[in-house]
């Protein structure tokens, strides 16, 4: 039985006008997810080239999500997304060449070729770089929360965690100590259904996974994930709850990975009807719909929004093939910070 | 100066910074209401109220995740462990994100990890452990063990100050069993040089923490010998002063290397090795392991008396090396 609140699907354009979002701000969520689609689309091109080294990631099918949490965020908000978030990544605003580099390994992504894929992060975006271990990000989120409200400051920490890494603890107590605290933090579940290979019903016994919330004292809600502006719409109310100090949501937004694990994986154990009948829900596909009908996208407008991101794709491709591979001789630089290192905007 | 134990320096130095520095604040298991299992921390909650003591559920992952959280977002969190042993919980935070995160992608993770370590008084397996040296292998980690009141205070205080995630090791053995003068005022012991405990001419032991005073009786008894024995206390593992290391080798020729962990990659086996590499031509015998042996830490008094290593058994060591 569920017990997470099932969200609806967003409808007209002024039920969207009073969610916050006008005209510009929903052509700026298109062009946000077409880019981000484009950004691993050309990566996925790049690695068939053999250009980048060691493994490849993508969130097709994630976009929507990952642009409509991220767009209900505040400029002064933090976030640690995972490697199906591409969109955050986006939508905070770094730039794409920086993105390309980071694929290659290249001096000039923001890990200047020390991580690969999305292990990365730019933190003056307000964002924090992932590790591998995916739930430990969880309690990173929970202590910028932490330090939000031994300051009291209004700002809130954003926590992205898929349906497979709420098995691990890291998920159960960061959940447990924001709850306890009420802190400033929202819990996003990116649930694309396959663990790699293992389906829902090996991962939780639960209907969703934010049915859990209730058991650590605060809301979940069910979201359809292709809906972007569903998302925007849960992951505001839950945001600007706990800015006020409503204490933490956790939303779900449930998709399907439409790839792999990872480019090696042909993910020949999700069932083919289950792709077509998630195809059919394609989130870049069902916002361009859904603009045209409701908000009367242009033949013109969406020509323009496409040649803009190409073109910012084709230069960022050219920047990031000029970027120099990192010097061996700077490895050790940088293992231990320096006081200087805490001259940064959080820092201070 | 006041004469304070090994634990109210621990606690004077906490205090000292947290009335400094608002961004200062401390977060554990009980560490509030009842001012933690060793009472370091009583009182603090009344001064600096729950915001900045903070009752954490029994969840050392979240706990150590969520100062690394905050230390990114400018606090300067100081965790305690109830017991050393737990942060086996946290392994993670502090090795798979703190440790990494400056190297990785530029973000600095001040935090400090108090972690109170050390057997003597039948903890047993899981109360009784000294994990300095894994953590000790894992770069972007510094790891400090102070043997003495002024160094509690002063590397609790530089621990606090740095850039970089800090594993801070108070032995409890020595939290109301060692006193000594503590300056009153704020001072910082720094993190990486080691402090000769005792001049000697004959042979060097290296050690930290507890051993520390181990090696001193052990050493007085030699005096009677006519054997003089110099010891080395590192204070620091992570970096460690090898400079210091060597210089004492140098000077006695015979070294004994002292340690409560176990035997086996026991940081005793870098000091080791660090010394075969760049001292050789200066020993006149082979360096000397003392240390606990592989296995558990026993719980029942003989078994953890034949476990943790005794003056008799490093007596033993240096007669051994003093006769070599």
């Amino acid at each position: 039985m569920a017990i997470a609140r099932e969200a609806e699907p967003v409808g007209s354009l002024s039920e969207v006008r009073e969610a916050g979002l006008d005209r510009e701000d929903l052509l700026g969520i298109y062009r946000s997810m077409i880019l981000t689609r484009g950004v691993e689309e050309r990566g996925h091109i790049l690695y068939r080239q053999g250009k980048i080294p060691g493994s490849f990631y993508t969130g097709r099918g994630n976009e929507a999500a990952a642009v409509g949490v991220a767009t209900a965020m505040g400029a002064d908000d933090v976030g640690t997304p995972l490697h199906r978030d591409m969109g955050v990544h986006i939508v905070r605003g770094v730039e794409p060449w920086r993105i390309f580099a980071q694929y290659m390994g290249r001096a000039d992504g923001p890990t200047k070729g020390r991580d690969g894929n999305v292990h990365m992060a730019d933190s003056q975006l307000g964002l924090i770089a992932m590790v591998s271990h995916l739930p430990a990000m969880l309690p990173v989120a929970v202590g910028c929360a932490l330090a939000f409200r031994i300051r009291e400051e209004r700002r809130v920490a954003v926590g992205w965690f898929g349906e497979g890494a709420s098995a691990r603890g890291d998920a159960h107590e960061s959940m447990t100590l924001a709850g306890t605290r009420k802190l400033p933090v929202v819990f996003v579940c990116d649930n694309n259904q396959w663990a790699y290979s293992t389906p829902t019903h090996l991962e939780y016994a639960t209907e969703h996974v934010a049915d859990r919330a209730q058991a650590y004292g605060f809301e979940g809600v069910v979201v359809d994930g292709t809906d972007v502006l569903a998302v925007y719409r849960e992951a505001k109310r839950a945001i600007e709850k706990a800015r006020s100090g409503g204490g933490p949501t956790l939303v779900e937004c449930l998709t399907l990975r439409m790839e792999g694990h990872a480019v090696h994986d042909d993910a020949f154990y999700v069932p083919k009807v289950m792709f077509e009948r998630w195809a059919e829900n394609d989130p870049l596909e069902r916002y361009r719909n859904w603009l045209r009908q409701h908000a009367d996208m242009t033949d013109e407008e969406e020509d323009e929004i496409s040649a803009g991101v190409k073109k910012t794709l084709n230069d960022a491709l050219r920047r990031a093939e000029e970027s120099p591979m990192p010097d061996p001789a700077n490895l050790l630089e940088g293992v231990y910070a320096t006081p200087e290192d805490l001259d940064t905007p959080h820092h201070k | 100066m006041a004469e304070l134990t090994y634990l109210q320096a621990i606690s004077d130095g906490l205090r000292t910074e947290m009335r400094r520095n608002e961004k200062v604040f401390l977060i554990g298991e009980d560490v509030g209401v009842y001012g933690g299992a060793f009472k370091v921390s009583l009182g603090f909650q009344e001064e600096f109220g729950a915001w900045r003591v903070i009752d954490a559920p029994l969840a050392e992952t979240a706990i150590v995740g969520a100062c690394t959280g905050a230390a990114m977002m400018g606090m300067r969190p100081v965790a305690e462990m109830q017991f050393a042993d737990f942060i086996s919980c946290a392994w993670d935070h502090l090795v798979t994100i703190a440790a990494k995160q400056r190297w990785r992608a530029g973000t600095a993770v001040p935090i400090v990890v108090r972690l109170p370590s050390g057997g003597g008084f039948s903890g047993g397996p899981f109360h009784s452990q000294n994990p300095e040296s894994s953590f000790a292998h894992i770069p972007g980690l510094k790891c400090v063990c102070p043997a003495t009141p002024e160094d509690a205070k002063g590397l609790l205080i530089s621990a606090i100050e740095d850039p970089n995630p800090v594993l801070y090791f108070e032995h409890k053995h020595l939290y109301r069993r060692i006193k000594g003068e503590v300056p009153e005022e704020r001072y910082t012991t720094p993190i990486g040089k080691a402090r000769t405990h005792r001049e000697g001419t004959d042979v060097s032991v290296i050690t930290w923490g507890a051993m520390v005073h181990t090696a001193s009786e052990a050493a007085q008894q030699l005096e009677g010998d006519g054997v003089s024995v110099e010891i080395v206390d590192l204070r620091t593992v992570l970096p460690w002063d090898k400079a210091a290391v060597l210089e004492s080798v140098r000077k006695t020729s015979k070294v004994l290397v002292l340690h409560e962990d176990t035997h086996t990659g026991g940081f005793g086996a870098e000091i080791s090795a660090t010394i075969a590499e760049d001292a050789f031509e200066d020993l006149d015998a082979p360096v000397k392991r003392v240390t606990a042996p592989d296995s558990p830490v026993p719980f029942s008094p003989p078994l953890e008396k034949a476990f943790i290593p005794q003056v008799d058994d490093v007596v033993k060591g240096l007669r051994e090396l003093a006769e070599y």
